[in-house]
């Protein structure tokens, strides 16, 4: 499972003002957390109040590259902040991200292929996020067919199926695990899945339990990377145990900890 | 043609090294499975050393006994033997004159012996105990000391007693080796405790424990074959080379003791446990194994030479593919 770290995002008060200040500790301190924690991947994320989002994220990237070589998740609306970032980027980048819209892949995935960056594919368009499973596999065939006709491998291809709160469209969550199951049948090799985890959570009482519930579930669905708190020790714990349990990892008395330090 | 379609591995084996310049001798270190010389580098070809005792052997028989006629008294001319005649390139000397049973040896009288040998051998040096807890705790450490800064493979360490001879090995600049019973949950903790008292990664080796041929060859294989997947997946506690006592366990089968007389339709005993050494060898090579501990230096000797021709013949094809 690869293990995207959430914590670095100018939507956070703290990361918010570290960015506006440029105060490099604070980033670098939540980098090194989320490294020790686990993550494979350090999510980044200027937020929504960056007056200068290209030369937010060249900051960004510089200042958690200094302290681990992990890979960097560049999470931006703005595609000239993404390319900032790969130019940058001394280690595996992750395009955070395209929608399945044409205009979009027509940019995107050519950047992805140049600088070999891996690509998470939303699937929503213009007309906003799927209701159902069947408009969600529409949607990531569309990115997937891009993709394939582009000569981008799908090996590098993360589709996420846009996770919605519980509280909001509790009706749909169902639905969105079982199309993390039905979009490895789209293509051959299968493209990989990605969630961005706390939105289920979002303004509900028990951030922490639905949370690790929908991981959970979503590992069985064979989830392969997931964008999450990494400090969330009982999310974490979960996660290592799920994997346990799928037989993903050998058993040993100190399988957490054998987890931790791979 | 159609392609071959070649797996991409995440994970690597640690290179564990042993012995001393210009002597030295890498185990492990491969990126791929065994013999599949496409799939991921294979740096270091699998090692095989001698088994030498610290008393005469009682139970092995004529036909295992016959090659070392004379020296079997004398450790350090047994050793001497090996190298000199049998091209021996890593020795392997078992302490079994310390147990309570066989002799109850000191653990100065035993330090006193591997000082004596590093004297004659520059080849790296294998140390086992004599698998009494108690006595293993007692003579190693001191074994240790006495071969400081040779940087031997020491063992075997195992879930229930491996705290000493971890520090012993840690404090001395040595190897350990890591044993647990045919089970791979135990081979990747025992790894983990060993690891979290300080020593790398990169100084165990794992004995996953075999059985011979028609004696859990295939159990182990199976064990080894698991552990070898998810190390190259990228499992850091499993991604160690493995040591197997084939001489060990092959010299045990019936097949290759017992005589003509008892059984004439099994033929000559004295090709019979050569070819079961070698055969139970060579499948533990497909394993995945590193490092082999063997006895009849006619079966080392076929061993080495399949080794050898595997390993040629994927050089050839390289060059062929490349000129």
């Amino acid at each position: 499972m690869l293990i995207i770290g959430e914590l670095i995002n100018g939507m956070y008060k703290e990361v918010g003002r570290a960015i506006k200040e440029k105060n490099k500790s604070v980033i670098q301190r939540l980098a090194r957390q989320q490294v020790d924690a686990g993550c494979d991947a350090l999510d980044l994320n200027c937020g929504p109040a960056s007056r200068n989002p290209a030369s937010d994220m060249c900051w960004l990237v510089q200042t958690v590259q200094e302290v681990t070589d992990k890979a960097l998740c560049l999470d931006s609306t703005r595609i000239n902040a993404i390319e900032e970032g790969l130019k940058i980027a001394k280690f595996k980048a992750i395009i955070n991200s395209t929608s399945a819209d044409k205009e979009k892949l027509d940019t995107i995935v050519p950047l992805a292929l140049k600088y070999k960056a891996s690509l998470i594919g939303l699937t929503l368009d213009k007309k906003g996020v799927p209701q159902d499973k069947d408009r969600r596999l529409e949607l990531a065939a569309m990115i997937v067919a891009d993709c394939q006709e582009k000569g981008f491998p799908l090996d590098e291809l993360y589709i996420d199926p846009v996770v919605l709160p519980a509280n909001v469209a509790q009706v749909q969550l169902e639905d969105t695990l079982k199309a993390l199951a039905e979009f490895k049948i789209i293509s051959s090799p299968p493209p990989k899945t990605v969630i961005g985890l706390s939105n289920v959570s979002q303004g509900t009482k028990e951030r922490s339990l639905v949370n690790r519930t929908f991981l959970i579930m979503a590992v069985f669905n064979g989830l392969d990377a997931a964008i999450l708190d990494p400090l969330d020790k009982e999310l974490m714990d979960s996660l290592i145990t799920a994997e346990l349990i799928l037989n993903k990892q050998i058993y040993c008395d100190s399988f957490l900890e054998a987890y931790r330090r791979k | 043609m159609q392609e071959l379609v070649y797996q991409k591995w995440s994970g690597k084996i640690n290179e564990v090294i042993v012995g001393q310049e210009p002597n030295i001798v890498r185990i492990g270190g491969q990126e791929g499975l065994p013999f599949l010389f496409k799939e991921g580098k294979i740096p270091n070809q699998p090692r095989i050393a001698f088994e030498i005792w610290d008393i005469p052997p009682v139970d092995w028989p004529e036909q295992l006994r016959h090659s070392y006629q004379g020296v079997l008294n004398n450790p350090i001319d047994w050793a001497k033997k090996c190298i000199q005649e049998y091209n021996a390139r890593i020795l392997c000397l078992r302490l079994l004159a310390a147990h309570p049973d066989f002799g109850n040896k000191t653990s100065q009288d035993e330090a006193k012996l591997i000082e004596d040998l590093l004297k004659y051998i520059d080849v790296p040096l294998i140390i086992l105990g004599c698998g009494d807890d108690d006595k293993d705790n007692e003579v190693l450490p001191v074994c240790c000391q006495a071969s400081r800064g040779k940087r031997c493979l020491v063992g075997d360490a195992v879930q229930d007693n491996y705290r000493t001879l971890t520090a012993a090995v840690l404090a001395d600049g040595h190897n350990i080796i890591a044993e647990s019973p045919i089970d791979i949950n135990i081979a990747k903790q025992l790894n983990i405790l060993i690891s979290d008292m300080g020593l790398p990664l990169e100084r165990i080796v794992i004995n996953p424990t075999i059985g011979a041929l028609g004696y859990g060859l295939e159990y182990a294989y199976s064990i080894m074959e698991r552990a070898r997947l998810a190390a190259l997946s990228g499992d850091k506690m499993l991604a160690m080379p493995f040591i197997c006592f084939v001489g060990q366990e092959s010299w045990r089968a019936k097949e290759a003791k017992a005589s003509e007389e008892e059984f004439p339709q099994w033929g000559s005993e004295r090709q019979r446990g050569i070819i079961w050494e070698a055969t139970t060898a060579v499948t533990l090579l497909q394993a995945g194994a590193d490092l082999l501990v063997m006895r009849h230096p006619k079966a080392v000797d076929c061993v080495s030479k399949y080794i050898k021709r595997s390993h040629d013949l994927a050089n050839d094809s390289e060059a062929k593919l490349s000129g």
